[in-house]
């Protein structure tokens, strides 16, 4: 089952700049939560707080409180926030040299996994889960380059859940893929929200509107509003995400 | 921006057909209560005629709002004003049928109709002047002049009772008057429902403004 997440005061910075402001926000597990805003408001850094990938950048710092469940993800090693907290970008990146198997298994092998019966066991899971299995199940030895790009994302997905996450987070991942395949990604979220919480970044609003149960708008490095996507796709309360969302700006 | 532009110029033409229908609407009950207190057959024939352009704007708002739907995926106040104009037209084409009842009412009655009762010229004079306030405040996008309506209809019910009332002690003292007496009292309804088709424009206007589903009837 998926876990809550809670922040508190999470400020972010490059160096000298300020880019996120104080967050606090409580985000449900086993809920999609989509955070929408103008380029640079913020929500891509937001996201990778909350796996502490943010401050794996040069000059990059975080503050405040960060909680997976009952953990405070910053008392922790960051590789084990990474096995609690998946990530999926923008960009479909399977390992190129790798076959499809391989690329599910690695996360598997490094978390100390060795038998071949668990490690096939959790493979298939994982591409299963990933709504992959049945197109590559005859070929798990090819190169992950040979399948589509809606195909490497779904295979980025299901390396992603391999480890058994608890929470998995999405940048943008569908925005670079055709109608066919963000529709069957969005499809998989949906599915996926019954064991993990998932938290997607994206921009295209329609698409948070479609598969998320809640929305969050950032603007400037700021939680404008937090809420039901109904409730802020028909009656935002705050007038900059009427603004944003009804397109008169950004 | 380009299409945000566009899509305001859309929503400004559904806004201009919303009213131009409302003005039909109002046109309509105005002939066809002229009709009434002249028994004139040619009017009563002219306003169940003009229903067409009524009916026709209905289908072109639910096109507009379709096409708006489909092609610029809305949301907000543009969505909440998309949708309040489709039930805004439902609302009214409505209207425009309880209009051409009075006028057929009219038709089939002709002379026999007798006096109209003051009562219903009073129902009718109060529904115009509420039909006005509903579009006044569509166009004002004001929801307090919308909220107006809530006390203004229940001035209408209560004509309507009292109007109900008379007919029958009318009936009552001279049984021979019941056809024209009845005629009246559907009269009288048809005007009290439409009261209640501009209520529920007043609410449309207050889900546009503030999102809120109101009770105004």
């Amino acid at each position: 089952m998926g876990k809550s997440i809670s922040t508190r005061g999470v400020c972010a910075w490059y160096g000298a700049q300020l880019t996120l402001k104080g967050i606090d926000m409580s985000i449900d597990a086993n809920q999609v939560t989509a955070i929408i805003g103008p380029s640079g408001c913020g929500k891509s850094t937001f996201i990778r707080c909350l796996n502490r990938l943010h401050e794996t950048v040069s000059g990059a710092r975080v503050e405040g409180s960060i909680r997976v469940g009952d953990v405070d993800i910053r008392e922790i090693d960051p590789v084990d926030v990474r096995r609690m907290v998946g990530m999926v970008f923008q960009k479909p990146n399977p390992f190129p040299t790798l076959s499809i198997y391989d690329n599910v298994a690695l996360g598997l092998r490094l978390g100390g996994i060795r038998a071949k019966s668990e490690l096939a066991q959790r493979v298939e899971h994982s591409l299963r889960l990933a709504a992959l299995w049945d197109e590559v199940k005859d070929r798990l030895y090819a190169p992950a380059t040979a399948l589509s790009g809606g195909q490497q994302q779904r295979l980025c997905i299901a390396r992603a859940l391999a480890v058994e996450p608890d929470v998995l987070l999405m940048d943008e991942p569908a925005s670079a893929l055709d109608p066919v395949s963000t529709h069957r990604i969005e499809e998989l979220v949906e599915a996926l929200k019954g064991t993990f919480t998932v938290v997607i970044v994206t921009h295209n609003m329609q698409q948070a509107a479609r598969i998320a149960d809640k929305t969050a708008f950032f603007l400037n490095g700021e939680l404008v509003e937090f809420g039901e996507t109904t409730q802020v796709f028909t009656t935002p309360s705050d007038k900059r995400t009427e603004d944003y969302i009804t397109g008169r700006f950004g | 921006m380009q299409q945000r532009q566009h899509l305001d110029v859309a929503l400004r033409e559904l806004n201009l057909n919303v009213v131009k229908m409302g003005s039909a609407v109002q046109s309509a009950l105005r002939t066809a209560m002229e009709a009434l207190e002249r028994a004139d057959l040619a009017t009563a024939e002219a306003v169940v005629d003009g229903d067409e352009v009524v009916n026709r704007l209905q289908r072109e708002i639910e096109a507009q709002c379709i096409r708006l739907i489909a092609t610029q995926q809305p949301v907000a106040t543009d969505l909440r004003q998309i949708v309040a104009g489709l039930h805004i037209a439902t609302d009214l084409e409505r209207m425009g049928d309880n209009a051409v009842d009075i006028a057929k009412t009219v038709l089939r009655m002709g002379a026999d109709i007798g006096q109209t009762w003051a009562g219903i010229s009073h129902m009718a004079g109060r529904i115009d002047k509420m039909l006005s306030t509903a579009l006044n405040a569509y166009v004002e996008q004001d929801q307090q002049l919308a909220r107006e309506l809530a006390a203004e209809d229940d001035e209408v019910d209560h004509a309507y009772r009292r109007l109900l009332e008379e007919l029958l002690r009318s009936v009552i003292a001279d049984p021979n008057d019941a056809p024209a007496m009845m005629s009246q009292s559907f009269i009288a309804r048809h005007l009290e429902r439409i009261g209640d088709h501009v209520t529920n424009i007043g609410e449309s206007v207050i889900y546009i403004v503030s999102g809120e589903r109101s009770d105004l009837n």
